[in-house]
């Protein structure tokens, strides 16, 4: 399945939100999904379904204070 | 008496809060906040790094139980990225608070602040606790604070700028216009500045640049961190009036 993934276009196997973090290797608990503009909550990322084409943004905290 | 910072209910433990950017590296962050003595840490959303999943995670150097972490949305130019940003901000973290950032123009770094006003309004109704970083206006400091902010975030110069406080007199407004408290943000060079700050009666001073760009960062933060308690000691102490001539401080009396 085709997943455009913080920009970058990848193949999956993933079904779930959570089968596409272990599949990235990302650590739950300091993150945040966002799919299709829609923020995923933790508790339904193991039930919320990925379809062909969705766009999945996953963020984190990063060094930053007045940055530009 | 105790002089604590509390804000809806949650207790500050210094009066300096600090920024993660621009520094060498994590190692060299982490010992600056240590050396600054800062409770607030606030950091920026942004994309996970998919490809090198080695990257280092920031909080793994600074850990959550030990500061509280301030997520900002730093970088946002509209209403719609501010309101994104902050909403994955809340997601991702472990509180309700945002530094927000609309910035107006990319070369300024200043607040839109009609932008700013305006996801200020939408925010405090989904329940955060909003600390919005605007222009030292006092007008819109208030509306700010009749919007739901929890405080305001008034500049002392543009973002990185280190010129320091342009408009103390404008910042004294604020202070006695809004019941909130209120936070220097941005635009500090030095400790002076942080102490002059403080001795005007802000309640505390945020600042990331002038730690992590001083030659000695280290050094520049832990005096940051006795500029901003001698400023709040010598505010709370109350300074003399400033007088034109001289007022001698030994007695006329008994000289020869």
């Amino acid at each position: 399945m085709r997943l455009t993934v913080n920009g970058e276009n990848i193949d999956s196997n993933a079904a779930t939100v959570k089968e596409l973090l272990d599949e990235l290797k990302i650590v739950q608990g300091r993150v945040a999904v966002e799919v299709n503009l829609s923020i995923i909550k933790r508790d339904d990322y193991e039930v919320y379904r990925l379809k062909e084409g969705d766009k999945v943004e996953i963020v984190n905290f990063i060094g930053g204070g007045c940055l530009k | 008496m105790e002089d604590k910072l509390i804000i809806k209910g949650i207790e500050f433990k210094s009066r300096l809060w600090v920024g993660t950017g621009k520094y060498r590296d994590l190692e060299e962050t982490k010992k600056a906040i240590e050396a600054s003595g800062a409770d607030v840490v606030t950091v920026a959303v942004r994309r996970v790094n998919i490809i090198d999943r080695k990257s280092e995670n920031l909080l793994d150097y600074i850990d959550p139980k030990k500061y509280k972490i301030l997520p900002n949305t730093a970088g946002c130019y509209n209403v719609e990225d501010a309101l994104r940003y902050s909403r994955l901000a809340r997601e991702a973290g472990i509180s309700d608070m945002i530094k927000l950032e609309v910035i107006g123009d990319e070369k300024t770094l200043f607040p839109d602040v009609i932008g700013l006003l305006n996801a200020t309004e939408i925010l405090a109704k989904e329940g955060f606790l909003v600390f919005p970083y605007t222009n030292d206006d006092p007008i819109m400091a208030k509306r700010l604070i009749d919007a739901g902010a929890v405080a305001v975030m008034p500049l002392a110069a543009p973002i990185g700028s280190g010129l320091g406080i342009r408009n103390p007199y404008n910042i004294k407004i604020i202070l006695e216009t809004v019941k909130a408290p209120v936070i220097v943000d941005a635009g500090v060079g030095t400790a002076s500045d942080v102490a002059v700050a403080m001795e005007l009666g802000c309640d505390a001073v945020l600042l990331n640049t002038a730690i992590a760009g001083a030659k000695d960062p280290i050094a520049m933060a832990s005096a940051m961190k006795h500029a901003v308690i001698a400023g709040r000691l010598a505010y709370k102490a109350g300074r003399i009036p400033k007088k034109l001539y001289a007022a001698a401080s030994s007695p006329i009396e008994g000289m020869l």
